[in-house]
């Protein structure tokens, strides 16, 4: 018994393994000193960190990138909260419906919605590519706002909401002094976790391209392409810290069951 | 009254999705079926008799089923192993498995490039003992396609399977124990079967997420084309946006036809009806 537990945990230590090593060898090649992409790195160096600096691209494309998540998360804010409020809160016909169409765009194949959008959104309708970028990610953030947004208001005991009703609060101002302030910690998570889905897409954003428009997941996309330098593992490093401090945040604000739940 | 109130909360962001999805999407599958006005089938015709699509076809299936096979295979027992530790054990090894899952999907397959490489690890070690004289051609391989896969959607099949196995209660297995089965077939009697339903979501996401993934066959794949490549490459190289259309066409039924089937299978399966 005490034998077949110590396979088990053998075997999860190579998963793990498999899992964090391939981050840890690229975290370790950016410090290579030489134009060579190679493990172990041959000496300490920070100089593809300042490289970083150097490509004027990365800089743009970083801004366009948080430009695009930052603003593209206030308007699927703006659609989600109405809509995880109406879904979480009243029963009416068609619910499931509604539930469906708003957490569909998860379904949909990235790499086809993308195509789809640069097809009608910047052809027909003739939106700039900008504006088709940032439509793009509020779709791809929507279902998530939603989904934490409603699964926080599961939690929240609506009778709270009745008691302000009656002591004669209006009904947007209940929404704004009681219910918001009570699912603030979702909200915040809400908005962290589309951060990041939005930031790292590929998908939308690799149709979403034009003279002087790009974001940071495509031009790194398009650097390897071209350079096989420790640039982008520097990058790579930069980004990973991002993650970390994003993700420790939601697990404050949420715990890791968040994810674990299906 | 009410009632109109709750239509109005939703009625933004359903305008929202309908005009920049649900018409874009419907219009890109409707316009497969028209050339020059008339109503034609010669787009789909056109793939399914030439050979070279329905290689990319096969090489997509096959890659994203030994993707999902590999990630069971290895995430069940450590999925197993997971929920079996105390809260902090626990914790920590599902933040470890949740980070690379957030990281960057072009972080990821890059790691894969650096590794696979002729100059990579992997070839240095195999040439440094002797294995092998000249390094392998591992990168841009669909096998290559598939370790970065597997490494992309492993963390999934964990968490979710660590989610569903929490949820088994510790009893039972004791009670099976008791009752006199080995420790073994009470794993497979108890542990297995209360599994399936997890496994089976899972399994979708995986397969469904392999089938549609792009960055990583698109870096890992070199000139080796999966459906989601050739569409890009026929919406943006090659700019023929009917064949493009065609293409996603089949991509939204494939994964529609799989989710479909799988759940149909995960009703059948479900030991509790």
């Amino acid at each position: 018994m005490q034998e077949k537990n110590r396979g088990l945990a053998v075997f999860t230590f190579l998963v793990f393994l498999f899992l964090l090593g391939p981050l840890v060898i690229i975290s370790l090649t950016s410090f290579e000193p030489s134009t060579v992409l190679r493990f172990p790195p041959k000496g300490f160096s920070l100089r593809w960190y300042e490289n970083i600096l150097d490509v004027e691209m990365f800089l743009e494309t970083f801004k366009t990138s948080i430009f695009v998540s930052v603003i593209g998360n206030l308007l699927a804010l703006a659609l989600g909260i109405p809509a995880a409020y109406a879904l979480s809160r009243y029963q009416f016909k068609g619910k499931g419906f509604f539930n469906a169409v708003f957490l569909s765009p998860v379904l949909i194949p990235g790499i086809v919605l993308g195509f789809a959008m640069l097809k009608y959104v910047i052809v027909i309708y003739d939106l700039p590519i900008y504006a088709g970028l940032l439509v793009g990610h509020t779709v791809v953030m929507l279902p998530f706002i939603i989904r934490v947004i409603a699964s926080s208001l599961a939690n929240f005991d609506f009778a709270i909401e009745e008691a302000a009703y009656s002591l004669g609060s209006g009904k947007l101002a209940t929404f704004f002094k009681v219910v918001l302030p009570n699912i603030r910690s979702g909200i915040i998570a809400a908005i962290l976790i589309a951060f990041l889905e939005s930031f790292n897409n590929v998908d939308i954003s690799v149709f979403m391209t034009g003279p002087g428009v790009s974001t940071l997941p495509i031009q790194m996309l398009t650097y390897v392409e071209n350079n096989f330098d420790p640039t982008i593992a520097a990058l790579s490093v930069v980004l990973m810290i991002i993650t970390a401090v994003l993700m420790f945040l939601i697990e404050r604000l949420l715990g890791l069951s968040y994810f674990t739940k299906r | 009254m009410k009632k109109r109130y709750v239509y109005m909360l939703l009625l933004p962001g359903m305008l929202f999705l309908l005009l920049f999805m649900i018409v874009p999407i419907l219009l890109t599958i409707g316009s497969t079926f028209f050339q020059q006005g008339s109503f034609t089938l010669a787009g789909y015709l056109h793939f399914l008799t030439d050979s070279y699509f329905l290689k990319i076809l096969w090489t997509t299936l096959r890659v994203s089923l030994v993707t999902t096979l590999v990630c069971i295979l290895i995430g069940f027992p450590a999925a197993y192993y997971l929920s079996k530790l105390g809260p902090r054990k626990k914790g920590i090894l599902l933040a470890l498995a949740i980070f690379p899952l957030l990281t960057s999907s072009v972080v990821r397959s890059f790691s894969w490039m650096v590794i696979l490489g002729k100059k990579g690890l992997i070839n240095t070690l195999l040439v440094a003992i002797g294995l092998t004289d000249e390094p392998l051609d591992i990168l841009y391989t669909p096998t290559a396609m598939m370790i970065g896969l597997v490494h992309l959607f492993l963390p999934l099949i964990i968490i979710t399977l660590v989610g569903v196995m929490e949820n088994i209660d510790p009893d039972l297995l004791k009670a099976a124990e008791s009752l006199g089965a080995s420790r073994f077939t009470a794993f497979r009697k108890v542990i297995l079967p209360l599994s399936v339903p997890g496994l089976i979501i899972g399994s979708i996401l995986v397969f469904v997420g392999s089938l549609t993934a792009y960055t990583t066959p698109a870096l890992l794949g070199g000139k080796q084309r999966v459906i989601s490549t050739f569409l890009y490459q026929n919406a943006m190289t090659l700019n023929d946006w009917y064949y493009a259309s065609v293409v996603a066409t089949i991509m939204i039924a494939i994964t529609f036809i799989v989710i479909g089937v799988m759940n149909k299978l995960a009703m059948k399966l479900n030991p509790k009806g």
